[in-house]
C-alpha cells in the first residue's frame, strides 16, 4: 500500500519504463539499417576529411546513434591529439561527392495515426 | 464492396495470429459476411485444428495451384455458421513449395467467391512470410506488450510498408490489466509511441483462449469471454465501425485507464 503511495508519487517505477526506453533504443539501431560495411566507410570518410585539420587518435574513435527525446544523433566521439595550422578547405567538384547510401530511419517514432 | 485480403501476421511467433485469424474470421461470419481463412503457414499448419476443422480436410491449396482438384473441393466449409470455409495448408511440404506468384494467383481466385480473405501467416521475415503477405491489400500486426515481440513487429511493419501494404494495423494481444497497472507491462500508448501505427484491437490474456483452442472452438461463435469480445470489436472496426475502446479491468474489477482513454478518439 505504501509503496504504491510511493510508486504513485515518483512515478513509475516499474519495469515497463525500462522496457520502453530499451525498445526506443534497438530500434534506432534497426531502423537505420546500417551496415558494417556503411559504417566502416563512414569511419574511413571521417577520419579523411577530419585528419586534414587536426591530428586524431584514430584506435579511440567512438561512433554511435543516441537517442534524445524522439529525435536521433549520430554522434561520433574524436579524440584530439593536435590541431593543424591554417588549412584551407579542399574544393570539391560539384557531383563528386560519393553519394547513394543513404541511412534514415523509415518511420518516425511519435504520434500513432 | 470489393473483397479484402487482410494478411495476419507478426514478426515473433507464438504471439497469437492463429488465434487472431481464427476468431476474427467467425465473428465477420457471423456478422454475414463471406469469409475464407487461408492457412499459409506451410508445413506447420494448425488453423485448421485451432477452428476445430482438421478431421475435414482433404486437399490444400497446393493441391488447388497444382491443379490436383479444384478450389472448392480444397474449400472446408464450417457447419456451425454460414459462409465460413477454411483454406487449408499443406503439412507434408515445405515453403518453398510455392513462389510468390502462385500466392497472388490463390488470392485473386479467392477474391472472385468471398468478401473476406484472411491469411494467417508463419512467423519471421522469411520467404513464408512473402508469400503471405503478397497477394494481400492489407495487413493485420499482432503483437504483445513485451520487448522482443514489439521489436519484431517493427521489423514487420517496416517489410509490409516497402511491399507497398496498407492500412497495416495493430493488435496488441495477451494485454495483462494488473501488470499495466502496477507499471511492469508496457501499456497501449507506449506500444503505439514506439510503432507509430493505428490500433484496430486490445485483446486481454484471457485463460478462455486456451480452452477454446482445446476444443477447436474459436471463442466468438460465443460472446462471453473477454477476449471473445475483444475479438468481435476487431472485426467490427475491420468493417469500419466506430466501436470505442473499453476500459480494461484488472482482476479485482477495477479499470485501468492510463493510456486508454486517450484513444476513444482515434480512428481504426
Ligand atoms: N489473449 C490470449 N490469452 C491467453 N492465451 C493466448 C492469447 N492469445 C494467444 N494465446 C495462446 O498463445 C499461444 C500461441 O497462439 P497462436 O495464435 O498459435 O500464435 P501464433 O499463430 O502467432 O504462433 C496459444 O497457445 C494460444 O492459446
Ligand atoms: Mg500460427
Amino acid at each position: 500500500m505504501a509503496m504504491e503511495f510511493l510508486k504513485k508519487f515518483f512515478g513509475s517505477a516499474g519495469s515497463k519504463k525500462v522496457a520502453k526506453e530499451r525498445l526506443q533504443i534497438v530500434l534506432i539501431h534497426d531502423r537505420a539499417d546500417i551496415s558494417p560495411e556503411m559504417l566502416e566507410n563512414l569511419r574511413r570518410d571521417m577520419i579523411s576529411v577530419i585528419t586534414r585539420y587536426m591530428d586524431i587518435d584514430t584506435s579511440k574513435i567512438e561512433m554511435d546513434f543516441d537517442r534524445a527525446d524522439r529525435s536521433v544523433a549520430f554522434v561520433a566521439n574524436i579524440p584530439v591529439i593536435r590541431i593543424k595550422r591554417g588549412v584551407a578547405p579542399e574544393k570539391q567538384e560539384p557531383g563528386t561527392s560519393n553519394g547513394g547510401e543513404k541511412a534514415y530511419s523509415k518511420r518516425k517514432s511519435g504520434q500513432p495515426g | 464492396m470489393d473483397p479484402r485480403v487482410i494478411v495476419v501476421t507478426s514478426g515473433k511467433g507464438g504471439v497469437g495470429k492463429t488465434t487472431t485469424t481464427s476468431n476474427i474470421s467467425v465473428a465477420l461470419a457471423r456478422a454475414g459476411h463471406k469469409v475464407v481463412a487461408v492457412d499459409a503457414d506451410i508445413g506447420l499448419r494448425n488453423l485448421d485444428v485451432m477452428m476445430g476443422l482438421e478431421n475435414r480436410v482433404v486437399y490444400n491449396f497446393i493441391d488447388v495451384l497444382e491443379g490436383t482438384c479444384r478450389l472448392n473441393q480444397a474449400l472446408v466449409r464450417d457447419k456451425r455458421v454460414d459462409n465460413l470455409f477454411l483454406l487449408p495448408a499443406a503439412q507434408t511440404r515445405t515453403k518453398e513449395s510455392v513462389n510468390s506468384g502462385q500466392m497472388e494467383e490463390l488470392c485473386d481466385m479467392l477474391r472472385k467467391e468471398f468478401d473476406f480473405i484472411i491469411l494467417d501467416s508463419p512467423a519471421g521475415i522469411e520467404g513464408g512470410f512473402r508469400n503471405a503477405a503478397v497477394g494481400a491489400d492489407e495487413a493485420l500486426v499482432i503483437t504483445t506488450p513485451e520487448v522482443p515481440a514489439v521489436r519484431d513487429a517493427d521489423r514487420i511493419i517496416g517489410l509490409l510498408e516497402s511491399m507497398g501494404k496498407g492500412p497495416i494495423r495493430l493488435v496488441i494481444n495477451r494485454l495483462k490489466p494488473r501488470l499495466v497497472k502496477e507499471g511492469e507491462m508496457l501499456d497501449v500508448r507506449d506500444v503505439l509511441d514506439i510503432l507509430a501505427i493505428d490500433l484496430i484491437g486490445i485483446v486481454p490474456e484471457d485463460e478462455s483462449v486456451v480452452k477454446s483452442a482445446n476444443r477447436g472452438e474459436p471463442l466468438t461463435f460465443s460472446d462471453s469471454a473477454p477476449a471473445a469480445q475483444a475479438f468481435q470489436r476487431i472485426a467490427s472496426r475491420l468493417v469500419g465501425e466506430d466501436v470505442p475502446f473499453p476500459v480494461l479491468n484488472d482482476e479485482n474489477g477495477r479499470g485501468i485507464l492510463a493510456g486508454i482513454r486517450k484513444l476513444f478518439g482515434m480512428k481504426g
